[in-house]
């Protein structure tokens, strides 16, 4: 039986004149929703994801940021090929993964993991934890059966804090930020190099969600893990990322470092953003200047033409309206797609 | 509604000692302990506390709607210095639910009848309670929805309720709400289904309401950003208990309760780096069967002996500020020294 002992990687995040770890050009998704036109010929689709590009570095954490139904869990179904891509490509490590099948898909599964918001919904009940976290090793043939797998398993749930003799305990018994540390031993059974958390930590209390939070980097610190960090909550991503990517309306709209986003940020939608989120300091809130954003985000079928954002921009001219500007360098590392910034 | 006479009153309202018990197959659930708060008018209360620690079930005892298997066991609740408990009280509460008090729940899809139009909707509530003809209802109606800032109110009172986006229901149960023009609403997590650029819209509009009415609010919340951008007092629940209360200007930047120390700590600021957030260890008790004692001491990092064995009270600190903690105010040995509070 091979060693399962976890390897401990460096912690280093070799960023600049590396390689990236993954590199996501053009992506783009459609979901088909239906047909309209007289004949019915007009086939809908919803532009889930369009034209969307960015790099991770091996060891960073890229935080992914926007507003309900901007794309950012499709676009980490899209890198895990878990939805059909449309156009664009998507490479891992160097390879091009956007239309491997078979063995190679199997193989690229045991690299890349994904962790979910709901630890409620995305357990089991039936199972107990010791399935729960060793399936994956059966299923990728580390085991043969699943009690091959039990010192691992113990070994996994110590990693993320829990205790040893849980292994035969079914999710039931524990509460939502220990059933969040069973779901990461499970993406962590295959030693993955890569993981998305899809907003991880978005159904925690605030007391349990710093606990989980910490995890994470903890984890990410002994193990060398990348992360992308999906997430609708600002403050948890600005602790969390290195870098971060805005996300509206199926578009990247801005991608740079995490203090230089917060500080300069440059597209009109980021900087509302950033004005909105409230934070539990009343004499600060008092003085900060709030950009209330009108209007709602726009119907994904049907996307506004020329820059996606227009319809709710305060500073959009007729050129947003017809022209869609493209994600270019405002700052050293810093892109922003805005004509006006 | 009227200034002219002094009210023989003196809080618009008044909590005292509630408790409420859940009665459970696994036994009592004390989801409410000897909670005691007022309210006045024009101000804004914001009840803060994690999942489970009896916010809502607070704001449902006093509205009147605690329902089998729960039941209020002790205390009383006064809106204008009379019972809403009781058998006389359950008719004086039943006259000023929905009028004089009303409340806003989180999800306004299940507060909003999916079969009618929206403007049938409020104009039944306004013909109902304000006695309004039919044409003064949908003026009202139409003043309404404009206020709480939707725009084309004479076509969108046609609409039903799933034709909107979240942020919109959520005006039209804010304009529902303000139909009879009450004196306290009652918001529990308003905005925590939305988005952050519609929740600001919605925190917007309650601020500038509550200023231009001059209605009182109750705002419960697990956030404490939102809480900090509206509210004028906090008051904190632990397990069933308000465990810190106070002024939201003194309370944010120097906590005197472990737990409200802890949350401030857990909670990653937009404005602040922090190489680690220092969490609370542990999870809330299990509201059957509670720690004897102050119900944080298996959590807290500065219990003592004492904090085993006894209930410590809420006490006031002075400037309208309570805490109830055997060691309030003191800082925890090893936290990082200011880590939860601010530079503002
Ligand atoms: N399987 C699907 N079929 C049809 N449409 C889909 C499907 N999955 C997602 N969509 C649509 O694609 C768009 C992007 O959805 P996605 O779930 O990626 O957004 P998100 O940014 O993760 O939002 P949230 O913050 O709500 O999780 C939405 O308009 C959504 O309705
Ligand atoms: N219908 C019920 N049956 C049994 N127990 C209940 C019921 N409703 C509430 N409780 C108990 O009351 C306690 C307080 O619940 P409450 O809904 O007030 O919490 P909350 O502070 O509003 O939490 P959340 O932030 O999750 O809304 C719960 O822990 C639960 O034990
Ligand atoms: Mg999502
Ligand atoms: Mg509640």
């Amino acid at each position: 039986m091979p060693s399962l002992k976890l390897s401990e990687r460096s912690p280093e995040r070799d960023r600049r004149g590396a390689e990236p770890l993954l590199i996501v050009r053009g992506l783009t998704v459609r979901f088909p929703v239906g047909r309209a036109g007289f004949w019915g010929n007009r086939r809908l689709f919803v532009h889930a994801v369009d034209d969307v590009s960015f790099e991770i570095f091996r060891g960073e954490t890229l935080g992914l940021v926007g507003e309900t139904g901007s794309g950012k869990t499709t676009t980490g179904r899209a890198i895990l090929r878990r939805v059909p891509i449309a156009a664009g490509t998507i490479t891992f490590k160097g390879n091009d993964i956007t239309h491997v099948d078979g063995d190679n898909l199997r193989h690229l599964r045991r690299d890349m993991q994904l962790v979910f918001q709901d630890p409620y919904a995305s357990l089991n009940p039936r199972m107990k934890v010791l399935d729960l976290v060793g399936e994956p090793l059966v299923v990728h043939g580390v085991v043969r059966r699943i009690r091959e797998a039990r010192d691992r398993v113990r070994e996994l749930l110590e990693l993320v804090g829990l205790p040893a003799d849980a292994v035969d305990r079914y999710p039931h018994a524990f509460s939502g930020g220990q059933r969040q540390r069973i779901g990461i031993a499970r993406a962590l059974a295959l030693e993955p190099d890569f993981i998305v958390c899809d907003e991880p930590v978005s159904a925690l209390d605030v007391s349990i969600r710093a606990q989980v939070v910490n995890l994470l980097q903890n984890l990410q610190d002994r193990l060398g893990l990348t992360y992308l960090f999906i997430a609708h909550d600002l403050s948890v991503v600005r602790h969390i990322s290195h870098r971060i990517a805005v996300m509206y309306a199926g578009k990247v709209v801005e991608i740079a470092d995490r203090d230089e986003i917060y500080e300069n940020p440059k597209h009109p939608y980021t900087q509302a953003l950033l004005s909105a989120v409230p934070i539990p300091d009343p004499a600060l809130q008092r003085t900060r200047r709030r950009q209330i954003l009108r209007g709602e985000i726009p119907n994904p079928v049907d996307p506004p033409p020329g820059c996606r954002f227009h319809t709710r921009c305060p500073i959009a001219e007729d050129r947003c309206r017809t022209d869609p500007p493209p994600l270019e360098p405002k700052r050293p590392e810093h892109l922003a797609a805005c004509w006006l910034t | 509604m009227s200034g002219e006479v002094t009210p023989a009153w003196k809080h618009l309202l008044e909590v005292e000692h509630l408790e409420v018990r859940f009665f459970t197959r696994r036994g009592e659930a004390q989801a409410v302990r000897d909670v005691s708060f007022t309210i006045d008018r024009g101000e804004t209360l914001g009840l803060v506390g994690e999942s489970g620690s009896g916010k809502s079930v607070t704001s449902l005892a006093v509205l009147g709607l605690i329902q089998l298997p729960g039941k209020i066991t002790g205390g009383d609740v006064r809106w204008k210095g009379r019972s809403l408990l009781g058998q006389g009280g359950e008719r004086y509460a039943r006259s000023i639910r929905g009028k004089e008090l009303a409340v806003v729940f989180q999800d306004p899809m299940t507060s909003l009848n999916p079969l009618f139009p929206i403007g049938t909707q409020i104009g039944e509530v306004l013909r109902y309670h304000m006695g309004m003809s039919k044409s003064q209802a949908r003026t009202r109606t139409l003043e309404l929805l404009d206020l709480v800032g939707i725009s084309n109110p004479a076509q969108r009172i046609h609409q039903y309720p799933h034709e909107f986006s979240g942020g919109m229901r959520q005006r039209m149960l804010i304009a529902m709400a303000l139909a009879c023009e009450p004196e306290l609403l009652i918001a529990d997590e308003p905005t925590t289904a939305l988005d952050v650029t519609i929740q600001a819209q919605i925190l917007e509009l309650l601020a500038e309401l509550q200023e231009r009415l001059e209605v009182a609010v109750l705002l419960i919340s697990h956030d404490l950003g939102v809480v900090a951008q509206v509210c004028h007092r906090i008051a904190v629940m632990y397990a069933g208990k308000i465990v810190e209360s106070g002024p939201a200007e003194e309370v944010f930047p120097r906590p005197g309760h472990p737990y409200t120390m802890g949350l401030m700590r857990s909670t990653p600021r937009l404005d602040l780096i922090q190489a680690r957030l220092v969490g609370i260890d542990g999870a809330p008790p299990d509201l059957v069967r509670p720690p004897a004692g102050c119900p944080f001491h298996p959590r807290c990092p500065l219990a003592v002996e004492e904090c085993l064995e006894e209930m410590p009270p809420l006490e006031a600190h002075g400037g309208g500020r309570e805490v109830a903690c055997w060691r309030a105010f003191t800082e925890a040995v090893g936290a990082e020294p200011g880590a939860g509070s601010t530079r503002g």
